[in-house]
C-alpha cells in the first residue's frame, strides 16, 4: 500500500514538474554535445568550447554527454534518454555513421535539430555536419606552415603516409594546386615512411643525406611528423631543418620546445565545440536552415557554407607553435 | 517460515539449500523492492520519466540482452557458461548482410540469423559436450574465432539497407507504445519460465547444476541436456541479433560488443549461482527491469556512463551481499 503511495506521490510531484517546465517561458535552449566515449582530451576540449559558445549566447544549457566505451549501442541509449527529455538539439560525434541513423531519426521526427560533428553520421541522420576542415584547407595549410619560416624561399621535401593513403594523397594533391603563391619554394622529393615510426625516421634520414640544402619536411601525419622530428634532432640539424604538418599537440610538445618543429597544425577542438554549439543553436531557434547553399554563422569562427551533401567545413586547421603548446599538450 | 521444509521430502529446490526456499522468495522481492524504488527515485528526480513514450523506449536498453540473458541463466544453473554469445550476434548479423547482398528478403534474412545461431550453439555444445572442454575456455575461443569471422568479412566496411519491412522488429510496435521486441522478450520470459520451473527438462537442468555425476547416475541424459542448452542459447543470440540488427538498420563487425559480460551480470543480478544449481527466470526478468531502469534513469540525469558502470557494479555487489550480511548476523545473534 504504501509503495502505491508513495507512487502516486511521485506522478503528481512528476506532472506538477512536467506542467512547470511546460509553462515557463524563457527555458533555456538545450543542446546536447553527444561525444564517442566519455574521458577523452579532444573532446572534453570540444565541451569547453560548447560552454564558451553557450555563455556568448546565454541561455543554453549545454549537456555533455556519451557512453563509457565508443560504441553505437552506448550512443543510442544515450540519444534514446536525450529524445526523453526532449533536448532542444543533439550534436553527435558519431561511433557508426548508419547504426545511430534510425534513433536520430528518431529524433527529428520529434522536432529535435540533429547535427554530427568531427565523426559524420549518413545523410539521412541528420541536417547537416560539419567538418572540422577541408582538404582544401589542409592542404593549403601544409605548405603555408612551411613557406612562412622561409621568406627567402628554399627546398622542401614532403614525408608521408603510405602511397596509397587517400586524405593524405588528396591534401598533396591540393597542396600542389596552390604552389604557384610560393615561386621560391621547390618540393624536392616526397617520401612515404607507411605511417611506421621506424620507417618515417630512416625515410627522413635518407631526405636529410641527399638534400644537404633541405630547409624544411612537410609531414601530413601524425606518426610522421614526429619521427622526422627526431630524426632532424638526432642529425643535429635543429635550426637548418624545420619539420612541419599535421601532428598532436602532446606528441609535438617535445619537437616544439627542442626547436625541430617551429610549428604545426590540427584542428582546434575547442574552436569545433564552440563552431558546432553555435550552428545547433541557430538551427534549432529556426533563424537558418539546413539546406545546400545555406550560410550558417558560427560566432567568433565565421560562417559555415553547406555544400549539396548538407556539409560544411569549420576553417583553416589551427596552428601550433611555442605560444600555444603548453596550454594543448594536455588535452589532446 | 520453515512450515514448507520437509514437507515435500522428494522436490529438489529451487536453491541449493533447504533453508532458502525463504530465501527465493526473499531474493526476488528484495530485486522487486530495488526495482520499485529506483521507479520511484527516477519519477521523483526527472520529469521526463513517467512518459509512456519514454519508458517504451526505455525498455530497448535491456530487451535483446535479456532474451539471451534467459538462456544464459539455464546453461548457468546446469554449470556452464557461454560467453560467445554476443560475437554470435555479431557473426549472424553479418551473415545476414551478406544475405542481403545477395537479395535475400525479410523471410530468409530471419532465418539466416536463427540458423547462424543455432549453428554457433552447435559448435560451442559439440566442443564442451563432445570434446569435453570446460566451457569458460571453449566459448571464449568461439568468441575470438565469431568475431574474428565478422571482421575478416567486413573490415572496416558496413552493411546497411535493410528493406524497410524487416524493421519491424527492432523498431516496429505492436500495440500503441508497445514494442514488438517488448512482445518477444514477454513471450520467451513465460516461455523459458515454464521450461525451467514447470518441465521435466527443467528439473534435469537443476540436477545437473547440483551434482551432474549423481544425475547421470540417475539416468539423466547429461550431455544431451547440456547440449540442448548451448543450442537453445545459440538460438537466443539469433533472436537478438535479428532484433539489434533490426533496430540498428545495419551491420557493424564491433556489433554489440562487451554484452557477454552484461548478460552474465544481468543472470547473477537476478540471483542464479554462479556456481550453478540454483535461480530462477523471474529472478532475470526482474535483474533485467532492475539494469535498464538504472540505465534509463541515470540517462534522463545526464549521469556520465562511467558512474553508471560503477552504479551497475555496486548495485551487484549490494544485492549479493545483503542477504548473506543478514544471515551472517542471524546466526552471529543465534550463537
Amino acid at each position: 500500500m504504501s509503495t502505491r503511495r508513495t507512487f502516486t506521490i511521485g506522478l503528481t510531484l512528476a506532472a506538477s514538474l512536467l506542467g512547470t517546465t511546460a509553462i515557463a517561458q524563457d527555458d533555456p535552449v538545450r543542446i546536447a554535445l553527444v561525444v564517442k566515449s566519455l574521458g577523452n582530451g579532444f573532446f572534453e576540449a570540444a565541451n569547453r568550447g560548447a560552454e564558451e559558445a553557450a555563455a556568448e549566447l546565454g541561455n543554453v544549457e549545454i549537456i555533455y554527454t556519451g557512453p563509457t566505451s565508443t560504441t553505437a549501442e552506448g550512443q543510442i541509449e544515450v540519444i534514446n534518454s536525450l529524445i526523453a527529455q526532449g533536448v532542444d538539439a543533439i550534436a553527435i560525434s558519431a561511433n557508426d555513421p548508419d547504426a545511430v541513423v534510425p534513433a536520430l531519426q528518431k529524433a527529428m521526427q520529434r522536432g529535435i535539430t540533429v547535427i554530427s560533428w568531427d565523426s559524420g553520421v549518413a545523410p539521412e541522420g541528420r541536417q547537416m555536419h560539419l567538418s572540422p576542415s577541408s582538404n582544401e584547407l589542409i592542404g593549403q595549410t601544409i605548405i603555408k606552415l612551411a613557406a612562412d619560416q622561409l621568406p627567402e624561399g628554399g627546398q622542401v621535401a614532403v614525408l608521408s603516409a603510405t602511397s596509397t593513403s587517400t586524405n593524405q594523397n588528396i591534401w598533396i594533391e591540393e597542396m600542389n594546386k596552390v604552389m604557384g603563391d610560393y615561386p621560391n619554394i621547390e618540393v624536392v622529393a616526397t617520401v612515404y615512411g607507411d605511417d611506421l615510426a621506424d620507417k618515417s625516421y630512416r625515410e627522413t634520414q635518407g631526405l636529410i643525406q641527399t638534400y644537404p640544402d633541405l630547409d624544411a619536411i612537410i609531414a601530413p601525419t601524425s606518426v610522421g611528423i614526429v619521427a622526422a622530428a627526431q630524426a632532424v634532432a638526432d642529425a643535429g640539424k635543429i635550426g637548418q631543418i624545420n619539420v612541419t604538418g599535421l601532428g598532436l599537440p602532446s606528441e609535438m610538445a617535445g619537437a616544439v620546445e627542442s626547436g625541430a618543429s617551429k610549428s604545426f597544425a590540427i584542428w582546434n577542438p575547442v574552436d569545433l565545440g564552440y563552431a558546432t554549439t553555435m550552428i545547433a543553436y541557430h538551427l534549432a531557434q529556426g533563424d537558418a536552415t539546413a539546406e545546400p547553399g545555406a550560410a550558417i554563422p558560427m560566432g567568433r569562427i565565421g560562417t559555415a557554407t553547406l555544400d549539396d551533401n548538407n556539409e560544411a567545413a569549420m576553417a583553416v586547421p589551427f596552428t601550433y607553435d611555442a605560444s600555444n603548446i603548453e596550454e594543448f599538450k594536455s588535452v589532446f | 517460515m520453515s512450515l514448507a521444509e520437509g514437507t515435500r521430502p522428494r522436490h529438489i529446490p529451487d536453491r541449493l539449500s533447504g533453508r532458502m526456499g525463504h530465501a527465493l522468495r526473499s531474493w526476488e522481492l528484495l530485486l522487486l523492492l530495488v526495482g520499485v524504488a529506483i521507479f520511484v527515485a527516477n519519477s521523483l528526480l526527472s520529469p521526463y520519466f513517467l512518459s509512456p513514450w519514454n519508458l517504451s523506449d526505455a525498455t530497448f536498453n535491456f530487451t535483446e540482452k535479456a532474451m539471451i540473458a534467459f538462456a544464459v541463466a539455464m546453461l548457468i544453473i546446469a554449470g556452464e557458461i557461454d560467453l560467445s554469445v554476443a560475437a554470435i550476434i555479431a557473426l549472424a548479423s553479418t551473415l545476414m548482410g551478406l544475405a542481403l547482398q545477395h537479395g535475400a528478403g525479410t523471410p530468409v534474412l530471419v532465418g539466416v540469423g536463427l540458423l547462424t545461431g543455432l549453428l554457433c550453439g552447435l559448435v560451442n555444445g559439440t566442443l564442451v559436450t563432445r570434446l569435453g572442454l570446460p566451457s569458460i575456455v571453449a566459448t571464449i575461443g568461439t568468441m575470438s574465432l565469431y568475431r574474428g569471422i565478422s571482421y575478416i568479412v567486413l573490415g572496416d566496411e558496413a552493411f546497411n539497407g535493410y528493406p524497410a519491412s524487416f524493421a519491424l522488429f527492432g523498431q516496429g510496435y505492436a500495440w500503441w507504445v508497445i514494442s514488438w521486441e517488448l512482445v518477444i522478450f514477454a513471450v520467451l520470459a513465460v516461455a523459458f519460465g515454464v521450461l525451467l520451473h514447470r518441465t521435466n527438462f527443467g528439473r534435469q537442468v537443476y540436477v545437473i547444476g547440483n551434482n551432474d555425476t549423481a544425475a547421470a547416475f540417475s539416468g539423466v541424459r547429461v550431455q544431451r541436456v547440456k547440449m540442448i542448452l548451448f543450442l537453445l542459447t545459440g538460438l537466443m543470440s539469433g533472436v537478438a541479433a535479428v532484433c539489434l540488427t533490426s533496430r540498428l538498420g545495419s551491420t557493424r563487425p564491433s556489433i554489440a560488443q562487451g554484452w557477454e559480460l552484461e548478460i552474465v551480470t544481468m543472470v547473477v543480478l537476478g540471483g542464479v549461482s554462479i556456481l550453478g544449481g540454483s535461480g530462477s527466470i523471474l529472478g532475470v526478468v526482474l535483474a533485467a527491469l532492475v539494469m535498464g531502469m538504472v540505465t534509463f534513469g541515470l540517462g534522463l540525469l545526464n549521469v556520465p556512463g562511467i558512474v553508471m558502470s560503477v552504479f551497475i557494479g555496486a548495485l551487484l555487489i549490494g544485492v549479493i551481499a545483503i542477504p548473506r550480511l543478514i544471515r551472517l548476523a542471524r546466526t552471529g545473534r543465534a550463537a
